[in-house]
C-alpha cells in the first residue's frame, strides 16, 4: 500500500486541528495572565486570607494530573453548576487556563519578589500609592524578569492540550485519531501529527524569545533569572 | 444511597486498587526514567559528538511531542511494525522516555554547574573521564539535580494517569468507571483528586527529607529557584 498518497490526501485535515489546538493554547495562556497576575499580586501584597487561598489554590491545581481536572471539570462540577451546555473545547481552555494560572502565578511571584523592596520604599516616599507603585514602577520590571519562565510555560500547555482528547475536543490529537482509525495507517499519521506538534512548540519558543529580546531594556538583564 | 456507603464500601475500595495499579506504572518507570536520564546527559555532555547529538534529539522530540501522542504511537502505532505492546508496558515504555528526557535536562543543568576544574583536577590525579565522571562530577551533580528531579517525579506521578487512554485501569481509571457506573462524577473525580494530592504531598516532604539527609555538608546547596 502507497502510504504517501493517502498522507497528502488527509494533510489539510491533519492541519485544520492546529487552529483549534492554538485556540486552547491562547485561550488558556491568556486565562493564566488574567488570573494569575492578580493571584501572584494576592500572595505578595495580599492580606492573611488572600495569601491562603491563593495557596490552596496554586496547591490543588498544581497537585492534580491534567486528565483528572478535566474529568472532574467536564463531567461533575461544570454541569453541577448549571454550565452543562458548554462545548468541550470551552471546557477543555478553561481548565487549562485555571491550571495555568496556578503555574504562572508562581512565575509571576518570583519575578515581583526579585525586585527589591527597596523600589517600593522609594516609589511610596515619592508619593506613590501603593497600587500606583504597584503598576507604574515594580510590574513593569517584573513581568520582564517573568517573561522567560512565563515562555516556558507554552510548549507545557500545548504538550497538555492533547489532553483534551479525553473529553472529546476536536483538536490536532482527536483529529490524528480520527484519521488513523479512517485509514489505519498508524505510524505515519501519527509521525506527521508528532511533527506539527514539534513545529508548533519550538516556533511558539522562537517567538516567545524574539519578543523577550524586543521588550527588553538595554542594561537591564532580563536573563539574571 | 448513603453517601458514606458508597464513600467507603464502592468508591475506596476501587480507588485502592486502581492506586494499586498507578503505583506499580510509578515504580516500573521512575527508576529507568533516572538510569537513563543520568546516561543521556552524561552522554550529551560528555560522549562523542555523534552521540551528544543523539542525545540531545531524543530529548527535543521527545519534549516535542504530547505525552499522550507517544502513548498512541507506541500502543496503536507499533504493532503495525509487529511489535505488540500490553497497554501497561507501553504506557511503562512511554513514561521512561518522557521521563528520562526531562530528567537528562535537569541532570546536564547539574553537570554543567560542576567547574571544569574538578574534571582537570581528576584527570591529573590519575582518573580516566569516566572514573572522574562516576566517582567526582556524578555524585556532586545528581545531588544539584535532586530539586529538578523530584519535580519530575511529581510530573511523572501526575501523568501516570494518561495510561487509562490505554485501557490501563490505574487511579484515574477507576475514579472514571465508578463514576459512569453511579452517576456521581464530581465525587469520584473529587476522591481521585485527593489521593494524587496526597501521593504529591507525601513525595514532597519525601524529598525535602532525602535532600537533608543525602547533603555533604559544606557543599552548596541547589538554590530554590532551580525547582521553578
Amino acid at each position: 500500500m502507497d502510504v504517501l498518497p493517502i498522507l497528502i490526501d488527509w494533510l489539510p485535515y491533519l492541519l485544520s486541528g492546529i487552529v483549534s489546538t492554538l485556540g486552547l493554547v491562547l485561550v488558556a495562556l491568556g486565562l493564566g495572565v488574567l488570573l494569575g497576575l492578580p493571584m501572584a499580586l494576592g500572595q505578595v501584597y495580599g492580606a492573611r486570607p488572600i495569601r491562603w487561598v491563593v495557596g490552596v489554590y496554586v496547591w490543588f491545581f498544581r497537585g492534580l494530573p491534567i486528565l483528572v481536572l478535566l474529568f472532574l471539570f467536564w463531567f461533575g462540577i461544570f454541569p453541577a453548576i448549571g454550565l452543562g451546555h458548554l462545548s468541550a473545547f470551552v471546557v477543555g481552555a478553561v481548565v487549562l487556563g485555571l491550571r495555568g494560572a496556578a503555574y504562572q502565578s508562581q512565575i509571576f511571584r518570583g519575578a515581583i519578589q526579585s525586585v527589591g523592596e527597596g523600589q517600593m520604599i522609594a516609589a511610596r516616599s515619592l508619593g506613590m500609592s501603593r497600587l500606583t507603585a504597584i503598576r507604574s514602577v515594580i510590574l513593569p520590571q517584573a513581568m520582564r524578569i517573568a517573561l522567560p519562565g512565563w515562555s516556558n510555560e507554552y510548549p507545557n500547555i500545548l504538550t497538555d492540550s492533547a489532553v483534551c482528547y479525553a473529553i472529546g475536543v476536536v483538536e490536532l490529537l482527536t483529529i490524528t485519531s480520527r484519521i488513523v482509525t479512517q485509514t489505519h495507517i498508524t505510524i505515519p499519521i501519527y509521525l506527521a501529527a508528532a511533527g506539527i506538534f514539534i513545529v508548533l512548540n519550538y516556533g511558539g519558543l522562537k517567538l516567545l524569545h524574539g519578543l523577550e529580546k524586543r521588550i527588553a531594556i538595554p542594561g537591564f538583564g532580563t536573563g539574571a533569572m | 444511597m448513603d453517601q458514606a456507603v458508597f464513600l467507603f464500601e464502592i468508591l475506596l475500595p476501587a480507588l485502592m486498587q486502581g492506586l494499586v495499579v498507578t503505583l506499580q506504572l510509578i515504580a516500573c518507570s521512575a527508576p529507568f526514567g533516572l538510569a537513563f536520564g543520568i546516561a543521556v546527559a552524561v552522554g550529551r555532555q560528555y560522549g562523542h559528538p555523534v552521540i551528544s547529538w543523539l542525545c540531545k534529539t531524543f530529548v527535543f522530540l521527545i519534549k516535542g511531542t504530547p505525552l499522550l501522542l507517544l502513548l498512541f504511537i507506541l500502543y496503536f502505532g507499533l504493532p503495525s511494525i509487529g511489535i505488540t505492546l500490553t497497554a501497561f508496558a507501553a504506557s511503562v515504555l512511554g513514561f521512561i522516555l518522557c521521563n528520562s528526557a526531562y530528567n537528562a535536562e535537569y541532570i546536564r543543568g547539574a553537570l554543567i554547574s560542576i567547574k571544569d576544574g574538578q574534571m582537570v583536577a581528576a584527570r591529573s590525579l590519575g582518573m580516566t573521564r569516566w572514573q572522574a565522571i562516576k566517582s567526582v562530577i556524578l555524585p556532586q551533580a545528581l545531588r544539584r539535580a535532586i530539586p529538578g528531579l523530584s519535580n519530575e517525579f511529581i510530573y511523572l506521578i501526575k501523568y501516570s494517569s494518561l495510561a487509562y487512554m490505554l485501557t490501563v485501569i490505574e487511579l484515574a481509571g477507576a475514579g472514571k468507571q465508578v463514576a459512569t457506573k453511579y452517576f456521581l462524577y464530581t465525587e469520584s473525580f473529587a476522591a481521585v483528586g485527593v489521593v494524587y494530592l496526597v501521593l504529591v504531598s507525601i513525595t514532597t516532604v519525601a524529598v525535602s527529607i532525602l535532600e537533608k539527609r543525602v547533603a555533604v555538608p559544606g557543599t552548596v546547596r541547589a538554590t530554590p529557584s532551580a525547582q521553578l
